[in-house]
């Protein structure tokens, strides 16, 4: 490659190992969002997306726990009227909704968007800009759901929304619509963020990271993201073939023109059954993380481990006829999925030994995410068993639709996602604030947490076995049903108050908690090897790695990368699999564009909803606003020129 | 690139790098090639919604006259000889051949066009509605979803056609017509099985 003048001017202000004042200065003013009320619309740097990206699903996951709390408040005695059938079935509908669409898939989404370009070495994400466009999609996604809900249009069809049960004749009303175009809003924000992950993953690692460096929290996310791209558009066709049966005469699910309900149990569960491992899989890499700190050495077995999370990726998408056992498929059809449905402990259970004999040949230090995850390993556990027994046609039709399966589904949920999410956010917590959350708090937490959880769900496995049917929203006393259903609520009330507890502990530990220093625990991943919180280029210097665990392993030369501008937004990309240098192209600023874009997508499907023309319409200013957002600016462009070397 | 001691650390210098490169190496390839990823699965599912209606059907297609095959092969040619000029506008981008590029990106227009034109022809010889029943829905989301890639990357290739005739042009944006060729690609691959299945099955 030719040197051009621009490139080896002696002029240009350039990052190095040696980290002078001045080229800091430079790189964080040329990396930092601008500020005021226009400069947060105009924010890309994907740790403040992130922050809000994850405070936005956190605040969903408070919702949809005020809805569950309820429906136990409901269900605590026999015979309730405190709240009529029409509310409970939008309480249930919106509860699963928010908890599914609107936290637990975005929010893993969340971390990595934070944590990613930390843990590989990178200044960046990739595409920024879309990267903001999809967390004001998710946002304005989810603010349409809750205000059709406080209207009174919200949707009682059951967050997998079946027909006929959704269909107009069913479900008159906006409800059912305003659904599926929530499906739309998240799923795109969804499918975009996957994209913007996988290209950061495989082009943006600091040198030398080959892809069996990375932590294996990074594998994880690689393997969710491509899930998410296979999977999400199976549940985007499902729900716009519905919203178009019931709003332009379309007759997909409709058998008296030839049509089919079964169909949409299909694309919804071809979508619907991987989903739980995009909630389950990213976990994986936290509990990964935490095992590995905590017990003081790399993860055992690494081939093995990110092998399982590719194989469970796979058997993922040929699960999905097991929540269908109770249609009229063909009995061969089900035993495949019989099978197929047990295959699955295979990898799940090769991760289980290599963390037990991490744990076993570590020096265990026992603080607040390490608890999380051992929870994680009771709860999930039990869990899998029930799941083993549902994957089971036989048992599966014994309590199909019963409280069993409402008590499997949140042993897996909360046992595979939320604990090791809240363990995730006491351990990086301190990387995002600078502050520890109180090591006390953290306990009271826990301890509520894992006995409410416990006190609250294990009670309806017996109801489910006695017969208590799902989503009834009331039942007559004297069924032998009282008492659990009693005590489930009062677990309940104690997860609440846990909840409080963790909600205090973060407000406290944001201005009084203690300092947390670049690495609080010890770890051995790039992302402590920087500031906390991090400055908003990352990285002072782009560090070359060598293997894995970096910060564990001693020091080899070269240390770093230079000679990347400091006073631009210039990133490095690296080869896909032995992170070779590739070139050093220059990444956009700070724009309003990506907000503007998200707006008129909003307007287009909100107003859809309502007229089938807002799709010819509504697409003219989206138009504009993508063109607006792809021209270049005069300065944008001055600056690249000065940057540019051709290949 | 070379390691170079600058003083007691040693460092990798990269600032002889090209600041952009073409297919794999550009980050724009790995978007598209995610969108592909996400936009074939969308047309996969909608075959299989086709094929899965037409196999709970006692007959196909339901109640109507198989869609005219004139116009949709029409089109099928003119979107596999579009190929040609997108072959020629990527290769021109990847020479930085700016003339070369704007004049075959014209051409590409022209196709688009016709395309598109062809099109609305198409959707008056489908012999169906789509209200009339479950075939005619599942023709006419197959061909509209082909349609609504069609007409976007129109808009894409005429602001990237836009953009080379402005002075706001800069070479990275080479890359952008080599993608959007890539893309122009997925566009007509994707559309020879909704074709098979639009036009032909009906005929099986």
């Amino acid at each position: 490659m030719k040197p051009s003048p621009a490139a080896a001017g002696p002029a240009r202000l350039r990052d190095g190992p040696l980290g002078e004042p001045a080229a800091l200065a430079a790189l964080e003013a040329a990396w930092r969002d601008p500020p005021g009320f226009m400069g947060m619309l105009r924010a890309i740097d994907h740790k403040t997306i992130a922050r809000r990206f994850i405070v936005a699903t956190l605040v969903f996951f408070l919702l949809g726990g005020l809805l569950a709390l309820l429906m136990r408040l409901q269900l605590a005695r026999p015979g309730s009227a405190l709240i009529g059938p029409e509310l409970y079935n939008q309480l249930f509908t919106m509860h699963g909704t928010t908890m599914m669409f609107l936290f637990a898939v975005p929010v893993m989404q969340a971390v990595a968007m934070y944590l990613v370009p930390l843990m590989i070495g990178a200044r960046a994400i990739a595409f920024p800009r879309m990267n903001a466009f999809s967390y004001w999609i998710f946002v304005m996604g989810g603010a349409f759901l809750y205000l059709g809900f406080a209207m009174g249009a919200g949707p009682n069809v059951g967050w997998f929304a079946y027909v006929p049960l959704s269909s107009a004749d069913y479900a008159p009303g906006k409800g059912a619509d305003i659904w599926a175009q929530m499906i739309t809003f998240t799923e795109l924000a969804s499918m975009l963020v996957a994209v913007v992950l996988i290209t950061t993953i495989f082009k943006m690692r600091a040198p030398g990271m080959h892809l069996n460096q990375m932590p294996l929290f990074v594998w994880a996310t690689l393997v969710t993201q491509f899930m998410v791209l296979f999977a999400m558009p199976a549940v985007m066709v499902a729900s716009s073939c519905l919203i178009l049966d019931r709003l332009v005469g379309t007759h997909f699910f409709d058998p008296a023109h030839g049509g089919d309900v079964l169909l949409w149990q299909h694309l919804f569960w071809f979508f619907g059954h991987p989903e739980v491992y995009l909630i389950f899989i990213p976990p994986l890499g936290f509990i990964s993380s935490i095992i590995s700190t905590f017990s003081r050495r790399p993860i055992f077995g690494y081939p093995a481990m990110v092998l399982s999370l590719v194989a469970t990726a796979f058997l993922a998408f040929g699960l999905w006829v097991h929540h269908m056992f109770a249609t009229n498929l063909p009995e061969i059809g089900k035993s495949f999925f019989t099978a197929a449905s047990l295959a699955i402990a295979i990898p799940s259970a090769i991760q289980i030994f290599c963390w037990i004999a991490t744990v076993w040949n570590g020096r265990l230090v026992l603080r607040t995410p390490l608890r999380f995850v051992l929870a994680f390993f009771v709860i999930l556990v039990l869990g899998g068993l029930t799941g083993i027994m549902l994957g089971a046609v036989p048992l599966d039709l014994q309590v199909h639709d019963t409280y069993f399966v409402v008590a499997h589904l949140h042993y897996v949920l909360l046992g595979g996602g939320v604990f090791p999410l809240f363990g995730a956010f006491y351990y990086w917590f301190p990387k995002m604030t600078g502050r520890m959350l109180s090591e006390r708090a953290g306990q009271l937490h826990f301890w509520l947490f894992f006995v409410g959880f416990n006190v609250t769900f294990f009670p309806m496995h017996v109801l489910g076995l006695h017969g208590m049917q799902r989503r009834i929203w009331t039942y007559p006393a004297g069924l032998g049903w009282d008492g659990m259903n009693l005590m489930a609520t009062l677990g309940a009330a104690l997860i609440a108050v846990s909840v409080l507890v963790f909600i205090a502990n973060v407000g406290f530990s944001l201005r009084r908690g203690a300092m947390a220093g670049a690495d609080p625990w010890g770890a051995g991943t790039l992302e402590w090897s920087v500031p906390s919180p991090p400055p908003a280029h990352n990285f002072d210097r782009i560090p070359v790695v060598h293997g894995s665990d970096p910060l564990w392993a001693a020091a080899r030369e070269p240390v770093c990368v230079s000679g990347l501008a400091a006073d631009a937004r210039e990133v490095l990309v690296t080869s896909a699999l032995h992170a070779r240098p590739e070139s050093r192209p220059l990444f956009p600023d700070p724009t309003a564009w990506p907000f503007v874009s998200a707006l008129a997508t909003t307007v287009l499907f909100v107003g859809s909803v309502f007229s089938p023309w807002a799709v010819v319409w509504a697409s003219l200013p989206l138009a504009i606003a993508l063109i607006g957002w792809f021209w270049p600016g005069r300065r944008d462009r001055a600056r690249s020129m000065a940057l540019e070397q051709r290949p | 690139m070379t390691t170079v001691g600058q003083g007691p650390p040693r460092t990798l210098d990269v600032r002889q790098l090209p600041s952009y490169r073409y297919g794999p190496g550009s980050l724009m390839w790995w978007g598209t090639i995610g969108l592909m990823l996400i936009e074939g699965t969308v047309f996969g599912l909608g075959v299989m919604v086709y094929l899965y209606l037409q196999g709970n059907a006692d007959a196909w297609p339901l109640d109507a006259a198989p869609p005219d095959l004139r116009w949709g092969t029409t089109n099928t040619a003119i979107l596999l000889l579009s190929l040609w000029p997108n072959q020629r506008a990527k290769a021109a981008a990847e020479r930085e051949d700016r003339a070369k590029a704007r004049f075959w990106l014209l051409v590409c227009l022209v196709f688009a066009a016709a395309f598109l034109a062809v099109r609305t022809l198409e959707f008056t010889t489908l012999n169906v509605s789509w209200t009339a029943n479950a075939y005619g829905s599942v023709v006419w989301l197959l061909l509209g979803l082909h349609t609504t890639h069609l007409i976007t990357d129109t808009v894409d290739t005429g602001v990237l056609g836009a953009l080379l005739f402005s002075k706001r042009f800069e070479n990275k944006r080479f890359v952008d017509v080599s993608e959007n060729a890539l893309y122009w690609y997925f566009v007509v691959a994707s559309w020879l099985p909704i074709y098979g299945v639009v036009y032909l099955a009906p005929l099986l």
